[in-house]
């Protein structure tokens, strides 16, 4: 059985998504939802172990051999992706049992359910193919039912806001899909490791660099990066809490996966980086979205759409360290992939806590919560000095592993690394102005709030724990990170 | 439209044939243009013409929504499925050769079904839509 692990990956939710869906029984639906997303973390973190000691797992659908037929391919930079998506999903599922029965209306639970399930396996599905028609179909399973998430939101203006992020996501989409289109045209084939053969000899030509292009600015819009952001805050924001803490922390970092697989294997790190030049075009786009939504993110009274345009500067770590190209700076790409998720996780599943008693995560309304939510504050208070990077949190080990690639690079790069520094103080700035209204203002809400119940403070803990863990321990993260680095920047000297 | 005799009985006459030729759409798909998906609309279709000539009360009665939306919901479980049974017959998902002593038909058998599971999502799916459309603003008033 372990030979079907990658089709199972994503069967296993996708299948128990219509289940979902049928079912009557609000409850019924969210257990299945809970044993899906577990049995998908489990089979993940197979694979991963599967890759580290065999290398490269291929899977044939439907027998057709590659390069005719779709193939799973997973090697240590997906293995590494599947595991970040599903134990965040696995983590989110149990969380959001309370906290969907406060803020969904219970006829649409089952429904809530489906389109989760369908979601991520969506998103397991983008990361696990090698094909890349198979990524688009998969983009759309995983889009659409992210759009119905939104729009279950409690305000009215989580439809708009996810009617917008349909309109923006329909344009990456597009793009996407004529990219694709492109490649087909000049090479005649789909199969990513086959497209990654044939690319070199047609490089030269206009199309394929055209549909570099297309390809780059569909996925930039769907990872929202810096002026393709605008859809992200409001979605974030108005979106039910389990689905902001599980779009926060796996959507934009599977769009980073595409960037990588895209630009990386298929076209090539020599390609990219010599031709295209890739890394000048990302790295002013990655610092601005880094200081100037650090600053916009300053000025928010939501802490919820503060923490989203936070999102949106931290996307611009990722690209930073992209932008690099180098090993080291692709590392701390990776690295903060996975760290990123956990801090954001435990960061809105904290704000979760803090709808799910007071109803509103105003900055004023949550004056003096340290004392009424102890525990919940203290998950929030973790999981910000995560986001600033102070040492002992996974925070720290990405931004340590970014600084240490502009200082390889030396020269210029050098005011990037200080740059680092100046935007982790503004993040500071944020986090700070969050605790202070929590531990220094008198409380003024209703005398009756009290802490969070259990069922959605343990999984939240489960990730600040992860956070003060993988900060503590970073070896073996890392290590996965660095291997990772290395297969994707592989013809081309770190 | 109720009192216009010709069209309530045209639309009668021309329902089964509508369906028949659904069916004949998605049977003939592997040697002929369409498939389960064109079929899945032809199907609606049909009920829609009903909807529109009798109204949509009537046609609730013999195609209730739930049935539509658990329509939606089979046809992947029947997709789906297809792939699950082919990989306890121990080859690979949707490895359609585990249908049959011959290649030849199980090929031929899988992708029938395959598609017969996306004639139903797409019936269920197209219809639903359907009534959302035709219902609104009727259950509130």
């Amino acid at each position: 059985m372990t030979a079907q692990l990658p089709i199972l990956q994503v069967i296993v939710p996708l299948l128990a998504a219509p289940i979902c869906a049928v079912l009557r029984h609000g409850r019924a639906a969210t257990w299945l939802a809970v044993l899906a997303s577990w049995s998908a973390l489990a089979i993940a973190v197979v694979l991963l172990g599967q890759v580290m000691a065999g290398g490269v797992v291929s899977y044939h659908i439907g027998d057709w051999v590659p390069p005719i037929g779709i193939e799973y391919r997973v090697d240590i930079v997906n293995a590494w992706v599947l595991v970040i998506v599903a134990s965040i999903g696995a983590v989110v599922a149990p969380y959001s049992v309370t906290s969907v029965e406060h803020e969904i209306a219970s006829r649409r639970i089952p429904l809530f359910y489906a389109a989760y399930l369908l979601c991520l396996s969506g998103l397991l599905g983008i990361t696990i193919t090698g094909d890349m028609f198979n990524v688009f179909v998969f983009l759309e399973i995983s889009s659409l039912s992210a759009y119905a998430l939104i729009s279950l939101g409690r305000p009215r203006r989580a439809l708009t806001a996810a009617y917008r992020y349909l309109i923006m996501g329909s344009v990456g989409a597009t793009f996407i899909v004529i990219g694709i289109g492109l490649l087909y045209v000049m090479t005649g084939s789909l199969n990513m490791a086959d497209l990654a053969e044939l690319l070199p000899g047609v490089w030269d030509s206009r199309t394929v660099k055209v549909a570099y292009g297309f390809l780059g600015v569909g996925v930039c819009l769907k990872l929202a990066l810096f002026p393709l952001h605008l859809w992200l805050p409001n979605a974030y924001a108005f979106a039910p809490s389990p689905v902001t803490a599980f779009m926060a922390s796996t959507a934009t970092k599977v769009a980073v996966y595409m960037l990588l697989r895209f630009f990386l294997s298929i076209f090539g790190a020599a390609f990219s980086f010599d031709v295209m030049a890739l890394d000048r075009v990302l790295l002013p786009l990655a610092l601005v979205a880094v200081v100037s939504m650090s600053l916009v993110a300053i000025f928010q009274v939501d802490v919820k759409r503060l923490l989203a345009y936070s999102s949106v500067a931290q996307i611009g770590y990722m690209i930073l360290g992209l932008s690099f190209a180098s090993v080291t700076g692709l590392t701390a790409t990776l690295l903060h992939l996975f760290n990123h998720a956990l801090m954001k996780g435990a960061l809105f599943m904290a704000l979760g806590c803090v709808v799910y008693r007071i109803g509103s995560v105003h900055i004023d309304a949550m004056a003096g919560l340290g004392k009424r939510m102890p525990w919940t504050m203290a998950a929030f208070v973790v999981g910000g000095l995560s986001l600033v990077g102070v040492p002992l949190t996974v925070g720290f080990i990405s931004k340590w592993y970014l600084i240490l690639g502009a200082l390889e690079k030396g020269g210029p790069w050098i005011a990037v690394a200080v740059l680092v520094l100046v935007t982790s103080v503004m993040a500071l700035v944020y986090v700070w102005r969050v605790v202070e209204a929590a531990y220094l203002r008198e409380f003024s809400g209703d005398e009756a709030t009290r802490e969070a119940p259990l069922s959605l403070l343990a999984p939240t803990w489960i990730l600040v724990a992860a956070n003060l863990y993988f900060g503590i321990d970073a070896v073996r993260t890392a290590g996965v990170a660095r291997q990772a680095a290395e297969v994707l920047m592989a013809g081309i000297g770190s | 439209m109720r009192e216009e005799i010709i069209v309530r009985v045209g639309a009668k006459i021309l329902t089964p044939f509508i369906i028949m030729f659904a069916l004949y759409v998605h049977f003939h798909g592997d040697y002929s243009p369409g498939g389960g998906f064109q079929a899945g609309v032809i199907l609606t279709a049909a009920f829609a013409l009903l909807a529109l000539v009798y109204g949509l009360a009537a046609v609730q009665r013999v195609l209730p929504p739930w049935f539509t939306r658990l329509c939606a919901a089979l046809g992947v479980v029947i997709y789906g499925g297809v792939g699950v049974v082919t990989m306890m017959l121990g080859h690979n998902y949707l490895g359609y050769n585990a249908l049959a002593q011959d290649p030849k038909y199980g090929q031929h058998y899988g992708i029938l079904l395959v598609e017969l599971g996306v004639l139903v999502t797409v019936f269920g799916v197209m219809a639903s839509v359907f009534y959302l459309f035709a219902g609104r603003g009727r259950r509130e008033s």
